[in-house]
């Protein structure tokens, strides 16, 4: 139990050792343990960022979203509008037509009663003279009587 | 050991405990090569190895087994502890503490092996010594603390610059107005680190050594009186009862070892003391 030459030959050995843990077991082992924690940082900075992507593009989807929206209710709101000029113009236009038809129809029926009035009128003065030649008895000269059977035709 | 040799009485037990404490050894006074602690630790080293080029051939594949996982573990634990008590960044302190922390602990873990299991063999094939526990070699302890001693005084040096180093053993615990003082309580600080490092390992694995062979020998004489069986059950269960205590031991130990070269080695990158 002293120390002996064992101890130099063990310093030797213990140098060696560290010198081989170094190069075959922590260099190679921190080195991957050292690619793998970047790996899994730069794995963690890349969801990260893929989050704040999707965060911004569901932002901006929002937003075309409620554009669209207001665009559709624009359109819808001027195609009402259009719309119902479109109503009123064609009611304006139908009322004048109607109105037309019915003024025409009126002028056509108020000819048509004026005609039959002078028909009549005429019909009637003829019976009248022919009545009352019935009642005289003889011929009444249309042209003696032409003043008083035009009184009786106006009268009519 | 002079203190036991040849007390007559238990010549037996004596014997017993002399022969395990004896390493296979050849040549003389300073020049004695403890083969056994040589060999056994060189053994142990190649474990490590062994160990490492296991690792390193599944490295490739990206995918860590339950191997590579144990063996990362362990690193990264040596890593925290660098980081915790090691100022400063340098490259060779985290695998010097591995290889502490490793080869110590496989040292140790000799110790767990039954204490007459090993011998016997040896015996067998004509080894007439084995003190299979090369931590209970002081020389063992002591080199690694010398390693560790040595790297401290260059990093002294290196940091601190020669002057540096020298103001720290002229001023340093009292101040200008001690100088001498200073000197020799520096110099006792700094060689007791290195001291205490490789005699703290070499006590506790000598002491636990000590006494398995202690429980050991509540049986050993069996062969000539069949009564000492009756020490049987309290062999086993005193056995195993320091079995588990020294698992723990052997670990603490390999921990303290790793952390205090950690802790001394740091102490020489400070700059500003």
């Amino acid at each position: 139990m002293s120390i002996t030459i064992t101890l130099i030959a063990q310093v030797l050995a213990f140098t060696i050792l560290i010198w081989l843990v170094n190069k075959h077991l922590w260099g190679p082992l921190s080195a991957v343990l050292e690619a793998r924690q970047k790996k899994i940082a730069d794995g963690l900075a890349a969801s990260e960022k893929g989050l704040q992507e999707q965060e911004m593009a569901e932002k901006r989807a929002e937003e075309v979203i409620t554009e669209a929206k207001q665009k559709a209710a624009e359109i819808i709101a001027q195609a009402e509008a259009r719309s119902s000029q479109v109503i009123e113009e064609s009611k304006g236009k139908a009322t004048e037509e109607a109105d037309r038809i019915i003024a025409g129809a009126q002028a056509e029926i108020d000819q048509e009663v004026n005609r039959a009035k002078d028909g009549l009128r005429k019909q009637v003065s003829e019976l009248a003279v022919a009545g009352a030649s019935k009642i005289v008895g003889k011929e009444i000269d249309l042209s003696a009587h032409k003043k008083a059977l035009k009184d009786l035709i106006a009268q009519i | 050991m002079s203190a036991t040799e040849h007390s007559g009485g238990g010549g037996g037990t004596v014997a017993y405990i002399q022969h395990h404490l004896t390493n296979l050894h050849t040549g003389e006074g300073f020049w004695t090569f403890n083969w056994d602690s040589i060999i056994i630790s060189l053994l142990l080293g190649a474990v490590i190895m062994w160990m490492a080029s296991k690792v390193k051939a599944n490295l490739e594949s990206g995918t860590p087994g339950a191997f590579q996982n144990f063996v990362e573990m362990i690193l990264e634990f040596v890593q925290t502890q660098v980081k915790d008590s090691f100022p400063g960044h340098n490259p060779l302190i985290a695998p010097l503490a591995l290889t502490v922390f490793l080869w110590v602990w496989l040292m140790n873990f000799m110790d767990l092996i039954p204490v007459d299991l090993l011998p016997t063999l040896a015996a067998g094939v004509g080894i007439p010594y084995l003190k299979v526990v090369p931590t209970t070699d002081l020389n063992v302890p002591l080199a690694m603390a010398l390693v560790v001693f040595v790297l401290s005084v260059y990093y002294n040096l290196k940091v601190k610059g020669p002057v540096g180093y020298l103001k720290m053993f002229l001023f340093h615990p009292f101040g200008k107005m001690a100088v001498p003082a200073n000197i020799i309580m520096t110099m006792i600080e700094e060689l007791a680190k290195p001291l205490s490092l490789g005699l703290r390992l070499f006590g506790n694995m000598f002491a636990g050594e000590l006494v398995f062979l202690l429980i050991a020998l509540l049986t050993l004489g069996a062969t000539l009186s069949a009564g000492l069986l009756i020490w049987f059950p309290l062999q086993t269960v005193l056995d195993l009862a320091w079995l588990i205590f020294h698992i723990l031991v052997i670990t603490l130990q390999a921990f303290i070892f790793m952390v205090l070269t950690i802790v001394y080695l740091g102490m020489a990158h400070e700059t500003d003391h």
